[in-house]
């Protein structure tokens, strides 16, 4: 009971917070009294003002350009109201902008798997390969990902491609670092087992290591993962056309802050659902000793 | 050299220059016997055991089972780990499972869970089928472990101090289990232990260990108590304090003289309790 209450006055504490934040948000961009109406400014003296994004006359006038919660609420129900248009390339619905992330997301992410599981499996179980490999490892993991996407551009001429490229980059070196060590910590024991049962050498990797291996697998997935979103973002404003990073550098080119702030906090609620989604694998495959 | 397990001349050293962990050590295993071996921590017991299981090799010396030399794990040896080593991820069925299916690869499903059933019955586990390793209390676990060993059904079982971990009241009652099954399967046992009324109560044969480096067996001992022993009963029988006080004598004075004095004899077999003559004779 005392926990369940503990949570109850959490989520009460989180909702007020969020209150909160809404109300300043509120205050910080109340709009400011409207100024006189310029009779005394001719016609160009006003157009020149609009040029310049103020506006003379109106009622419209904000204390900041920064957008509203009125305004964030009609962007966000515009958005949600229809997310999987495609009026061509600059005019897509957010939905689909998001659909092109996470499809390049998962396919760097699967391919990093591919490469990272297998080759971690032999780091973990040849010491020769892991003293021969570490300084490879050690050298490239620093580099930030997008330090290739000029020889990723160069290499495949193909932007999309490339993006790919980055997060398979990306996303390899938590995997495969997190499966050696999960591999080579596999309890003596637990081989002893398999060797006094003369277990080949597949069936022992496939039900003995793999599963005692797969907690720390599967956290070195849970922090390629959320890698690979931060990275994405990035990525997509550099090589650009598609995604959620192209859309939010595009509306920053519109000057729409709106989209921008809608952009971000779906993207935060995104990679939130990724990591949940791997908290959950990682819980589904732990055992207790 | 005849018989069922030959050891030879066994020692091992950790690094070149050092002393043997133990040397010279020699003895054989009937089949259908159950041998102790019983020392002090650091003698190389746990070694010698695994270099039968083939997990470990000695730095000179043979093991020889029905004449074959053992070079590498094997079916035919099962083990009971110190730690009970159950595979934490799979249920108390599938760590059975697991052995029956190395040891019968192209047995059917149905057939392995028949025979894992079997042997879930025989350590008194029916109704914990289904249960993970984490659930079980360290008794139930050393359970497993035992079953598991028990149902690749080999020639011979090496047990490393099974009962270390467990409180006097569940290894009293593993204990009378093992022997049950172990005389009714015929099974041949070597077994290390650090409790001399385990040995005295399941052991055909006591090897005694002196102190390590250069650790040997020092002295055979006969059990000279009879086969129909229980462990509720056997302390009445006039032979059982005369045993009791030799292994406890050894473990207490001798297994340390023997170290210091140095030189390396054949172990001497021995029969606390009875004359000696008659002893060696009925032996013989």
């Amino acid at each position: 009971m005392r926990s369940s209450s503990l949570s109850a006055r959490a989520a009460l504490l989180s909702a007020l917070i969020f209150v909160l934040l809404l109300a300043i948000w509120h205050v910080a961009t109340l709009q400011a009294p409207a100024p006189a109406p310029a009779q005394n400014l001719t016609p160009e003296q006003i157009e020149y003002l609009k040029l310049q994004g103020k506006d003379p006359g109106g009622t419209e006038t904000k204390a900041s350009g920064f957008p509203t919660l009125k305004d964030m609420w009609a962007t966000a129900a515009h958005h949600l109201a229809e997310p999987f248009y495609d009026r061509g390339p600059n005019d897509k619905g957010i939905g689909l902008q998001l659909a092109y992330s996470l499809a390049r997301v998962a396919l760097g992410f699967l391919l990093a798997a591919a490469v990272a599981i297998p080759l971690g499996f032999a780091l973990g179980m040849s010491p020769l390969v892991y003293k021969a490999l570490y300084p490879y490892i050690n050298v490239l993991k620093p580099i930030s990902p997008l330090a290739w996407m000029p020889l990723a551009l160069y290499t495949i001429k193909d932007s999309s491609v490339s993006g790919v490229f980055v997060i398979f980059i990306c996303s390899l070196w938590p995997m495969l670092i997190n499966t050696a060590f999960g591999v080579a910590g596999v309890r003596r024991d637990w081989l002893n087992v398999a060797r006094t049962l003369e277990v080949g050498r597949l069936r022992k990797s496939l039900t003995v290591i793999l599963p005692a291996a797969a907690p720390t697998i599967l956290t070195g997935m849970r922090i390629s993962i959320g890698i690979a979103w931060l990275v994405i973002v990035a990525a997509e404003m550099l090589v650009g056309g598609t995604g959620i990073g192209y859309f939010i550098w595009n509306e920053w080119n519109n000057l729409s802050l709106t989209n921008v702030i809608f952009a971000i906090l779906i993207i935060g609620l995104v990679g939130m659902a990724l990591d949940w989604l791997f908290g959950r694998l990682q819980r589904a495959v732990s055992y207790v000793e | 050299m005849d018989s069922f397990l030959t050891v030879d001349r066994l020692s091992k050293r950790y690094s070149p220059g050092a002393d043997p962990v133990f040397e010279d050590v020699s003895f054989g295993i009937e089949r259908g016997e159950f041998v102790c071996i019983i020392g002090h921590s650091g003698c190389g017991k746990t070694t010698i055991l695994n270099v039968l299981a083939g997990l470990d090799v000695a730095s000179s010396g043979h093991c020889f089972m029905e004449g074959r030399e053992i070079a590498g794990p094997s079916l035919d040896r099962g083990v009971v780990f110190q730690g009970h080593a159950l595979l934490p991820w799979l249920t108390v069925e599938q760590n059975i499972a697991f052995g029956v299916k190395s040891r019968w690869p192209d047995w059917k499903k149905t057939q392995v869970l028949e025979h894992t059933g079997k042997f879930v019955e025989l350590v008194g586990l029916g109704g914990a089928e289904h249960k993970k390793a984490s659930e079980l209390s360290g008794g139930m676990k050393q359970r497993v472990g035992i079953a598991r060993a028990f149902a690749i059904q080999p020639k011979m079982l090496l047990l490393d101090e099974p009962f270390g971990a467990l409180d006097a009241l569940t290894r009293g009652t593993i204990q009378d289990e093992l022997l049950r099954i172990v005389q009714d399967t015929h099974q041949t046992v070597f077994m290390i232990t650090h409790d001399v009324d385990e040995a005295i109560l399941l052991a055909d044969r006591i090897l005694l260990m002196s102190n390590g480096p250069r650790a040997r067996i020092a002295e055979i001992v006969l059990n000279t108590l009879p086969r129909s022993r229980t462990r509720l009963t056997m302390h009445h029988d006039p032979q059982y304090y005369p045993i009791r006080n030799h292994l406890i004598d050894f473990l207490v004075t001798r297994s340390r003289a023997i170290q210091q004095s140095g030189h390396a004899a054949a172990p001497v077999v021995v029969a606390p309790g009875l004359a000696a003559n008659e002893a060696l004779q009925k032996v013989a």
